[in-house]
């Protein structure tokens, strides 16, 4: 697996499927048993390519009797910076991810969202060339969600390369350049989300109401309602004739979307396919 | 080693911040009850009591912040996971090591000095004015310092492969196995074999010789520190902690943290 300079590029699995391993391996807190790793070229051995990567670790945890602005003072000191850039840096960080009012709160009085903004901003902190952040969005909530995608836009305009892994599809689609995806610690498939999910489309929900008149189109008969409102969910080839059905009813159309599979159908299809390869091999071997 | 120092400086940052010093009070309490009693019933005894106190207790309280919170230098990071974050920093391992063992020495050093001059003051209040050979109690100082930094080294090592409970009565046993270790060298049994006693002589020179650093003793009574001993246990104690900090680097370099 190859991550190009410059792109956002998305590790997602299921839970246990290998996202953290990897990525713990990238940062040298285990050990592989076989093959390699590089990052910019250096072996990861090499503490000094560490200075041009920020990590952010899954379900980050900080010496909670320190503040915010010292926890991140405290990690500027590796990096080698001077008092007052490491003074201008925290105020601009502790900013930047929205902590600015309880800068000089303990941290153990932090919520676990508050402590995944600490970690954010501690691995964007020295201005590094590639940023890996394991499950960045956990424990957020749906702003800190909105600023944290804002971020990780800004790091790529930067030309900074960002990885991460996530397990919500709806994130990498919306981030990502390329993903790639682990089941069963096995590597599964690298490409762009439109391919991942392209190939998988389950086809065309369209979402509508009966008419001024009411009158109800026959494509109600399949349809589920909620209200006023008919939801009905057909094969793409199907689409058209449906739409003039709905148009010669005087049908109000509200949307139409593409039905894609939903996280738990993506793995379910990775994880059956994996399985029943594994029970041909055992029946072949037999 | 500017790694080091930010690590150490930080951990004697957790130590303040946690109360490790709160144990001062206890100390100091202990040193004022010792004195009014002393001041009451002995005749002519008072300095060696309250000397003989003073230094048992600096190496008691010593000894338990040195493995306790000495064991959980690292276990406490590798639980916690806030060495993570930081051992992905350009930080080698072996620094963040010196760094914890550094921090709590500077640590025990704080507090073992503000436990002298609390001795001192206990002192002062049943016998003044003081006299020059009561300096003898800052080398009995200095040397159960040195003790506690090989204590912390051990602590250290024993916590980068075993669990903090292991850890914890691995080095209280060495700290034991140390202070009799001289007993073990001269030990003759009738109904042990020439090569028992040998490996009993090779284990007794293997383990850290904690009487090395007890003067206390003397001291109480008076009486002075050859400059030589003073010497020989700084070496001995150097020389110790390098071997077990380069033991504790060397597993805890390849340790995978989970």
């Amino acid at each position: 697996m190859k991550v190009e300079t410059g792109e956002v590029f998305g590790f997602l699995g299921p839970n246990g499927a290998g996202k953290s391993t990897t990525i713990k391996l990238l940062m040298r807190l285990i050990f592989p048993s076989a093959g390699t790793a590089r990052i910019l070229g250096k072996s990861i051995d090499e503490v000094s390519v560490h200075r041009e990567i920020g990590y952010l670790p899954e379900q980050p945890y900080f010496y909670d009797y320190l503040t915010a602005a010292e926890v991140l003072d405290y990690f500027a000191r590796f990096h080698g910076l001077k008092a007052n850039d490491r003074q201008e840096r925290v105020a601009r960080m502790l900013k930047k991810v929205g902590l600015e009012t309880a800068r000089k709160i303990q941290l153990r009085k932090y919520s676990k969202g508050m402590l995944q903004r600490v970690g954010l901003a501690q691995a964007i902190l020295h201005d590094p060339q590639v940023v890996v952040l394991d499950e960045p969005m956990s424990g957020l909530d749906p702003l800190g969600r909105r600023e944290l995608r804002d971020i990780i836009l800004e790091l790529k305009r930067d030309g900074k390369t960002v990885m991460f892994s996530t397990h919500i599809l709806s994130d990498a689609e919306m981030l990502c350049d390329r993903v790639g995806v682990i089941v069963g610690g096995k590597l599964r498939g690298v490409g762009t989300p439109g391919e991942m999910v392209g190939i998988q489309t389950q086809g065309m929900e369209i979402l509508f109401e009966a008419g001024a008149e009411g009158k109800t189109p026959p494509l109600a008969a399949r349809a589920t309602k909620t209200g006023e409102r008919y939801r009905v969910k057909l094969p793409e080839e199907e689409l058209y004739a449906a739409l003039d059905e709905l148009k010669l009813a005087g049908a109000r159309i509200l949307s139409v979307s593409q039905i894609k599979p939903t996280l738990e159908d993506f793995f379910m299809n990775l994880v059956e396919a994996d399985r029943a390869q594994a029970n041909a091999v055992e029946v072949s071997g037999k | 080693m500017k790694n080091v120092w930010v690590v150490a400086a930080n951990t004697f940052r957790e130590a303040v911040r946690d109360r490790v010093l709160y144990n001062l009070v206890f100390f100091a309490l202990l040193m004022m009850g010792a004195a009014i009693l002393v001041g009451q019933i002995s005749i002519d005894i008072e300095q060696t009591v309250i000397v003989s106190l003073g230094l048992t207790a600096i190496s008691v309280i010593g000894l338990f912040i040195a493995v306790f919170i000495g064991v959980g230098l690292v276990s406490k990071e590798m639980e916690k996971r806030t060495l993570y974050a930081l051992l992905a920093k350009p930080v080698e391992r072996w620094q963040f090591l010196l760094g914890k063992f550094a921090g709590l020495v500077m640590t025990l050093t704080v507090n073992t000095a503000a436990m002298a001059a609390g001795l001192y003051a206990a002192l002062w209040s049943v016998k003044h004015p003081l006299v020059s050979s009561d300096a003898y109690i800052l080398v009995a100082v200095y040397l159960i310092l040195l003790k506690l930094a090989l204590i912390v080294a051990l602590a250290m090592l024993f916590s980068c492969f075993t669990t903090p409970f292991l850890a914890i009565l691995f080095t209280a046993g060495i700290y034991v196995a140390g202070v009799y270790g001289g007993e073990l060298r001269t030990m003759q049994a009738v109904n042990l074999t020439p090569a028992t006693m040998k490996m009993f002589r090779a284990i007794s020179y293997a383990l850290p010789n904690f009487e090395n650093f007890n003067v206390m003793g003397a001291v109480a009574h008076g009486r002075g520190v050859p400059g030589a001993l003073v010497g020989h246990a700084t070496l001995y104690a150097a020389l110790y902690c390098a071997v077990v900090l380069a033991a504790a680097a060397m597993v805890f370099s390849r340790k995978n943290l989970k």
